[in-house]
């Protein structure tokens, strides 16, 4: 899948991507290509900017600079009607699921449907169920949200987000709050979803054994910049000792100069007190 | 402590009084720009979402109505009736020290239209809808449903706030005429009991005194109240921060705001009508 990815066309350009919030720096003028048919892992440890970079490939996130190309579009100059038309050719799958609890699970996953087409109720309803079925829920569409597991929820929310046969499908952490199993069973979803619909889909997670299991190339986060792009293969076998960390959950041993560390603890409250240091 | 610590704790001191002041009042000019944002993009999107085939759908608006209108019948009824008798009651023991007790309906009539039919109604539909309201769009942040719904091409503002915006500038006026009639017939009822003029007279009495403007100007209040109170709610929602925890501040932000925008708008109000 990854040598045949080398030959099909970016479907997610991203050059030179650059966010802050306030005065911090996250995204540190970011790089990557995302070819159509690939499953795309972003990987990285709490505050390496993933979460971000995931807001900015769904559109929800105007960066500092930079620019996003999704379907060849450069996201931030379309005029609203051009981005809400983009936003029908994405699927999204939020860390929580993201189930509208007022609604059932077969309205919540005919919710697209009823706002973007002018289908009549019944073939929403069979559309609903059919994608239902993809996901192994068939027969829970008049469920609330309130009655599922947490594992079922993600897949309500899946077929939800395919309803529209989306290009691209997104995932936040998939596997959070999932026992091993129903995680496995999520990945195997994931990959059958990519072999069966031929969607191009985008995972943010920092579970490696997922990552591993369902990926054709993985983006390395690291303190807002790209640490690594490529296969599974090639990112077990990376010589570079950051990488190699990450992996292996190892700190990295900071050198730390003692008056800054104290500096950082009192920030400049022993000055403004007149107290020596 | 020596004299040169003193000045720099007392300069600090005062820094940080500036400083908290500064940040409060960008933070209160922030939100304030967030409303008239928000106002305006509402608009935008009753005018014009049909254009970008984005238009407001009439299911969710009959079912804000629902929320915000028909389910209030009940709790504001009761307080409309109870404070229409209260007024009578009141009104009555006043008038009785002039041997006046007669015309107690022109005050009630007025009290009640220009008055208290649209506050007790603002107030109610604020604890009731407001508070509610924050409470819905807060938790839905929280859950990302917001960005769900944007990632589904589907704007916030017009899928939410647009239908709970038009409801409750057409339920605050209509829940007030009801609260008008309703405290009014138990002022009638009670000026009965107490003073044997019957309810039909009082009802012609009442007629006689009141005016179109008298009604307008209770109504044009209540329509006010029903924009404050879902725009109030709508922000507080919106910017909810930290969890549960951010949705309870809300929410209690939420009925403070709304209560004292609408006491405030009808202080001004009565003011600049009876100029």
């Amino acid at each position: 899948m990854a040598e045949a990815a080398q030959n099909r066309p970016a479907v997610i350009e991203v050059r030179n991507l650059v966010t802050h919030y306030g005065s911090r720096q996250i995204l540190n003028g970011i790089n990557v290509d995302i070819v159509e048919g690939e499953i795309m892992v972003i990987m990285g440890g709490s505050g390496s900017g993933k979460s971000t970079f995931l807001r900015h490939l769904m559109a929800l996130q105007r960066p500092t600079s930079g620019v996003i190309k999704i379907l060849g579009e450069d996201v931030w100059s379309l005029s609203q009607k051009a981005l809400f038309n983009l936003r029908k050719k994405l699927g999204v799958t939020f860390q929580g699921g993201a189930l509208f609890s007022s609604m059932t699970v077969g309205e919540n996953i005919m919710l697209p449907l009823y706002e973007h087409t002018k289908l009549d109720r019944m073939t929403m309803e069979i559309m609903a169920r059919m994608k239902l079925e993809v996901v192994d829920l068939g027969g829970f569409e008049n469920l609330m949200p309130s009655e599922l597991s947490g594992g079922m929820i993600k897949r309500a929310a899946v077929a939800r987000a395919i309803i529209m046969d989306p290009r691209i499908l997104f995932f936040d952490e998939p596997s959070a709050g999932l026992d091993p199993v129903v995680s496995s069973q999520l990945d195997d979803m994931i990959l059958r979803l990519r072999d069966a619909m031929g969607m191009t889909i985008c995972v943010v997670t920092h579970e490696l054994e997922s990552a591993f299991k369902i990926a054709d190339r993985i983006t390395v986060l690291d303190r807002g910049d790209i640490l690594f792009v490529g296969t599974v293969a090639e990112l077990k076998s990376h010589p570079s000792e950051r990488i190699q960390n990450l992996l292996n959950r190892r700190s990295e041993e900071a050198e730390i100069d003692a008056d800054e560390y104290l500096r950082r603890l009192t920030g400049d409250k022993l000055e403004a007190e007149g107290m020596p240091r | 402590m020596s004299k040169g610590a003193y000045y720099n704790a007392v300069q600090n001191a005062a820094i940080r009084f500036f400083d908290r002041l500064g940040r409060t009042s960008v933070a209160a000019l922030e939100e304030l720009g967030r409303h008239g944002v928000l106002v305006a993009e509402s608009i935008y999107w009753l005018v014009a979402g049909r254009r970008v085939g984005q238009s407001v759908r009439l299911g969710a608006l009959f079912s804000e109505m629902m929320e915000i209108g028909v389910r209030a019948i009940g709790i504001i009824g009761m307080m409309a009736a109870a404070i229409g008798a209260m007024l009578a009651i009141q009104g009555i023991y006043s008038l009785k020290i002039f041997g006046a007790e007669g015309h107690v309906v022109v005050g009630v009539a007025f009290s009640m239209v220009r008055e208290f039919a649209p506050l007790i109604t603002g107030i109610l539909v604020a604890g009731r809808s407001g508070s509610a309201l924050a409470a819905r769009l807060g938790t839905m942040k929280i859950n990302q449903e917001l960005d769900a719904l944007e990632v589904m091409g589907i704007n916030p503002v017009r899928f939410l706030v647009v239908p709970s915006l038009l409801a409750s500038m057409i339920m605050v006026p209509t829940l007030t005429m009801m609260s008008m009639t309703l405290g009014l017939w138990a002022a009638g009822l009670y000026v009965n009991a107490a003073l044997g003029i019957s309810l039909t007279a009082f009802m012609d009495q009442t007629i006689d005194v009141l005016t179109v403007h008298d009604l307008l100007h209770g109504l044009g209040k209540s329509l006010i109240f029903g924009f404050l109170i879902a725009i109030i709610g709508v922000i507080n929602g919106f910017l909810v921060k930290g969890g549960a925890e951010g949705v309870g501040k809300a929410t209690t932000r939420s009925v403070v705001q709304c209560i004292s925008a609408i006491v405030i708008t009808d202080m001004l109000f009565a003011l600049v009508a009876t100029l």
